[in-house]
This record gives structure tokens, C-alpha cells and sequence, in this order.
């Protein structure tokens, strides 16, 4: 088996909305693919259809060598999944928790105790054990949350924004785990509305849209779909911007984005370092005074607004 | 948290699991559902709280002004009325924790894992019927305590208790029903309010049915809740009401009358209720 998730055309529709427009996928065994996409672009609906919680009207897809719409429980038996709110029981404790999806994962009640004791360990939960999970942090709660995805050792695990409502601190800790998770070899695919948490996490990344595809490969290809590096000029005087615009624009050929408040012009150039020194010239002898002067590779943000006129975030308030 | 390590042997794949057996898995939900019920007491308020109260509150608020049919006291005929009024509660209980389940996302939860089909509603279905036995028993000691007897035998008396738990088995569907159609917690209790207690009032529970109006008489002695609260009185030996020539067919055979209510019950709300239930966690 090459392909740990395969999926031709899935469509999903709720009403009058289409939640997935017809969506292909291939994950290949022992890689993480990282769906990035606002909220409301159709990622949950994704990893519905692939862990068997809803059927697809159209399209089939395979998880583990197996049909989701006609071997659920295969599938079921072969896959962990960590819903978008962490859904550990706030009634049970952590360990209660990880014991009981130990038996549900059929494992024998002795083997499900070693293997919650195991987890809880591994997870830094040990001190936790056996109080109440409504009293865990949201960090805890996500953490005792992975470590459930991984009591019956799935061979693909799907984790649903699965650092969505942590703080920085928290984020980073959580990424630490998925590191090690993917350090050895089991599949994962993960939904994100960060574009730096798909960079940082991901070896592969599909951006999604309103139900759509619109871009996949590598962070490095993505961004060079933008066409190149970007150009930042930041100039002292506000007076200076217009003109300052009117170089960029007229060296890079292409419209610049400002930033009146930042005092920045920013635009996609193909020349390369060739820019700044054309940069350079024009605005010495414009007698344009320059705080700072850059070319950087663009951000995946600048990649979402590419793509669909819209930042991520713009998408996501326009909810 | 400092530097996270994961064994490899904690992560990597091992094959999945032979199953156990959708017994098994049912046995695993419920006693979470009952594990749920030791640790939010007030969740169980309607099934230990409420009845008592009721209990207390008529056997000595309005106990006084209730005529009784015979000659028979108040206490004893209140007890089978409490009895049947509690276990239609039942549903509200199973109602109750599937809404919660839908808003804690664990339905999902449960969904994705590799159990047997109906584990879940299987689960929900045995906790709560032990929850239903909870008010029994407290009530049966409640009443002890303020002069209600069992008169006609243990054998009687176990028909009766037999009898209270197949409709709580019965109300069980119906609260599978109740979740899966109504989305939140406050919908259930408001649907509870609104529908299940004024028909647990319509009914022989408190009064006798012979001192209604001509048209809420009629209702009442239909009502099934009329019909199980009198069957408990019968089994138990308690005073109820005597059929007349003039009674409906279900006043006359209250206890055949009650069974069919419980078959037909589960005949119509079991499919529908799985059905309904399937539907609305599909999504």
C-alpha cells in the first residue's frame, strides 16, 4: 500500500451548501499532509468523510487499503481521530478516559490500563492521571486528546485543527508531540488554519477553499505559485509613499501592496537581487530618504491571498 | 512541558484488535453512563430528589383533601402514582445524556472507534435503566417510611416492580427518540416540561380519574400512565379505582392494558428512535 488516504471527487452538500466541491487526495504511507484552509472552507467536512462519521453524496476515498463508505469498520480499527474541540470526557479522568477507548479499541481491560498508564507517561500526564479532565488546561486537554487518538495504534491519524484555542506556548508544546508522532512513521493528516503551523508541520500541503482544492505541494512550491520573491520598501516620510509606489511599480512591473501605517510598499518581483539594486538607484536619486529595504521569500499568507483574493483571516471574519 | 520524548513503541502500529463482542461494547458505554451519574449528583435530581418530594408534598400538602376510592388511604394510593409518574421520567434521563453527548462531540468520538453497531444506544440504554431502578428503590423506602404497604403478596409485588421497569425499558426508546430529534440539553428539558409532565398529571398519578370533567376523564383513563399507575396499585395491594360497568376496557384491564403500551411503545419508538438517532449524529 503506497497511499495511506486515497480520495476521487468526494462531494459533500448540506442543503444548499456544497461543503466539498469534488476533492482528490493522496497521501502517501508515512507522510503528513497538512490541510490549510479558513474556517468554513470544508477541511472538517474532509476528515468526516475519511474517519466514516459522514458519507460523501458523491466520490469515494480508501484509508488504510480500505473503502470508507464499504469497510467502515476496517477502517475504524486502523485510524485515530482528534476532532477539531478536544472531545476527552470531563467527567472521566485522564486515565479513565484513555482505559476506556483502550476497550472500545478491544483490547483486553488488563492491556487497556498498561497502555493508559503507558500514554499518560509519554504524554507528561502522569501527575494528572486521576484527577477529572474538567480540570485540565486546554494544553493538558489537548494533550490527553492525541493520546487517546493513539490507544488502539492507528497506522493513519487525522488530528482537526489540533491546536486551535491554545496559546503560543501551548502550540509549541503540542507541535513537539506531532514531531514525534511523525518521527515515527505513522501517517497524519492534519487540518490548520496556520499557514505556519502546515509549514512547520507538514511535508506536503493542500490549500482549500470553499470546497476546493486550489493549490498542493510543498511550502517552497506554493509560495513560487505567487511568482517569486517579494520586495518591501519602508520609507520615513508618509509624503514619500506615492512615488515611492510609482518606482516599485514601474522596476517590478506589477501593482504594490501599501501599508500607509507601516509606511510599506511590498510587491512580487521575478528580478531577484537585481530589484534592490534598481531599488536602490531609483530612490537615491528621487532623494527618498529609506528606513528599510528588503527581499524575502513571500509568506504562505501572501500565497492564500494570491490564490483567492482574500487572506485567510479575511475569509475566516467574513464567516 | 519539557522536551516531550514518545517511546517508538508507544506510537507504532501493532494491527488492530480482534473484536470483543457488541456486549462487550455496550458494557463499556454504560458503565461511563453510570460512572457520569455518580459524578454529577445533581443530574440525578429527577430520579432521586423529585419523586420524594412529590412523595412528601402530597402524602401531607394536599393529602388531606383527596378522596381516595373505598375507604383507602391517601399514602398507599399516591405510591403507585409517583411510581408510574418517575419511570415516564426515564426518558428524559436518556434524553438528556445523548444531548449531552452530541454537544461534547463524544458521539463522534465513539463513532470513529471500532465498535459494534448500537454500542452506543445499547450503552445509554442499560446505564439508564439501572438509573431507573434507583427511584424505585428509594421511593419503596420513602414510602415504607410514611405508611405505604405491599398487602397482596411478594409474588404481586415482583409483577409490579417487573412492571414499572418494562415501561422504563419502554421510555427508554422514547428518550433516544427525544435526543436524536431535539439537538440541545435545554431543548429536552424544555420538551419535558411542555409535553411529559402535563402528562404525567392527566392521569390517575395524584387523584382519582372520577373527579375530572367528562372530556379530561376520558383522556386520563386512556392515558397509560392512569393504567400503570393503577396496574402498580393492584400488584402492590393499594387502593385504587374500582372498574365500573361504565369504565373504558382500559380501567377495567389496566395491568393487559399497561403491556400493550409497552409493546406497541417499543415497537414503534425503537425503530424510529434508532433511526432518528443514526440520522442525526450522521452529519
Amino acid at each position: 500500500m503506497n497511499n495511506a488516504v486515497e480520495a476521487q471527487g468526494l462531494v459533500k452538500r448540506y442543503g444548499s451548501t456544497t461543503a466539498l466541491g469534488g476533492i482528490d487526495l493522496e497521501v502517501p504511507t508515512g507522510t503528513v499532509i497538512g490541510v490549510l484552509g479558513p474556517n468554513g472552507a470544508g477541511k472538517t467536512t474532509a476528515v468526516r468523510i475519511l474517519t466514516t462519521l459522514t458519507d460523501p453524496d458523491e466520490g469515494h476515498a480508501t484509508v488504510a487499503g480500505f473503502d470508507v463508505g464499504t469497510h467502515g469498520h476496517e477502517v475504524r480499527r486502523r485510524i485515530g481521530l482528534a476532532a477539531q474541540d478536544a472531545t476527552v470526557d470531563p467527567l472521566l479522568t485522564g486515565r479513565e478516559n484513555l482505559v476506556m477507548l483502550g476497550e472500545l479499541h478491544q483490547l483486553r481491560r488488563r492491556d487497556a490500563v498498561a497502555r493508559a498508564a503507558e500514554l499518560l507517561d509519554a504524554f507528561s500526564l502522569g501527575d494528572a492521571a486521576d484527577r477529572r479532565t474538567s480540570g485540565y488546561s486546554g494544553g493538558m486537554r489537548r494533550r490527553l486528546d492525541l493520546a487517546a487518538t493513539l490507544v488502539g495504534r492507528p497506522e493513519v491519524l487525522f488530528l482537526d485543527e489540533p491546536t486551535t484555542g491554545l496559546d503560543p506556548r501551548g502550540r509549541s508544546e503540542l507541535w513537539t508531540v506531532i514531531d514525534t508522532l511523525v518521527g515515527t512513521g505513522t501517517t497524519v493528516m492534519l487540518t490548520t488554519q496556520y499557514l505556519e503551523e502546515a509549514e512547520r508541520l507538514a511535508d506536503d500541503i493542500i490549500l482549500i477553499d470553499h470546497g476546493r482544492i486550489i493549490a498542493r505541494g510543498d511550502a517552497r512550491k506554493l509560495k513560487r505559485q505567487v511568482g517569486g520573491d517579494q520586495v518591501s520598501v519602508v520609507v520615513v516620510e508618509p509624503a514619500h509613499l506615492a512615488e515611492a509606489t510609482r518606482i516599485i511599480a514601474s522596476i517590478t512591473g506589477s501593482e504594490p501592496n501599501v501599508d500607509a501605517g507601516a509606511r510599506s510598499v511590498t510587491a512580487p518581483t521575478t528580478l531577484g537581487v537585481e530589484t534592490l539594486v534598481l531599488a536602490a538607484k531609483e530612490f537615491t536619486e528621487a532623494q527618498i530618504a529609506v528606513d528599510d529595504m528588503s527581499l524575502r521569500q513571500p509568506t504562505l499568507d501572501e500565497v492564500f491571498l494570491t490564490l483567492t483574493g482574500s487572506t485567510a483571516d479575511d475569509a475566516e471574519e467574513s464567516k | 512541558m519539557t522536551a516531550l520524548t514518545i517511546p517508538e513503541q508507544t506510537v507504532t502500529s501493532g494491527g488492530p484488535q480482534a473484536s470483543r463482542g457488541m456486549l462487550h461494547d455496550m458494557w463499556v458505554i454504560a458503565r461511563r453512563g453510570l460512572v457520569h451519574m455518580k459524578r454529577q449528583p445533581e443530574a440525578l435530581s429527577d430520579a432521586t430528589i423529585q419523586p420524594i418530594m412529590f412523595v412528601l408534598l402530597f402524602a401531607y400538602v394536599f393529602g388531606g383533601a383527596i378522596d381516595v376510592p373505598g375507604e383507602g388511604n391517601y399514602r398507599e394510593f399516591l405510591m403507585g402514582g409517583i411510581f408510574a409518574q418517575t419511570i415516564v421520567f426515564t426518558a428524559f434521563g436518556v434524553a438528556m445524556s445523548l444531548a449531552h453527548d452530541r454537544k461534547n462531540q463524544a458521539v463522534d468520538r465513539f463513532r470513529a472507534l471500532p465498535i459494534a453497531r448500537g454500542a452506543v444506544l445499547g450503552g445509554h440504554a442499560i446505564a439508564n435503566l439501572f438509573k431507573a431502578l434507583l427511584p424505585i428503590v428509594l421511593m419503596s423506602l420513602c414510602g415504607l417510611a410514611i405508611g405505604w404497604r405491599i398487602h397482596d403478596g411478594l409474588v404481586h409485588a415482583a409483577l409490579g416492580y417487573l412492571l414499572l421497569i418494562g415501561f422504563a425499558f419502554a421510555m427508554i426508546w422514547v428518550g433516544v427518540l427525544l435526543g436524536s430529534v431535539v439537538a440541545t440539553p435545554e431543548g429536552v428539558q424544555g420538551i419535558a416540561f411542555a409535553i411529559m409532565f402535563p402528562i404525567t398529571f392527566m392521569a390517575s398519578t395524584f387523584v382519582p380519574t372520577e373527579s375530572m370533567p367528562p372530556f379530561l376523564r376520558t383522556v386520563a383513563d386512556w392515558n397509560p400512565v392512569t393504567t400503570l399507575a393503577n396496574s402498580a396499585r393492584e400488584l402492590f395491594g393499594n387502593p385504587t379505582t374500582a372498574a365500573g360497568p361504565n369504565d373504558p376496557w382500559s380501567i377495567a384491564h389496566p395491568i393487559t392494558y399497561s403491556i400493550i403500551w409497552i409493546v406497541a411503545i417499543i415497537a414503534v419508538c425503537a425503530p424510529l428512535a434508532v433511526r432518528a438517532y443514526q440520522r442525526s449524529v450522521a452529519k
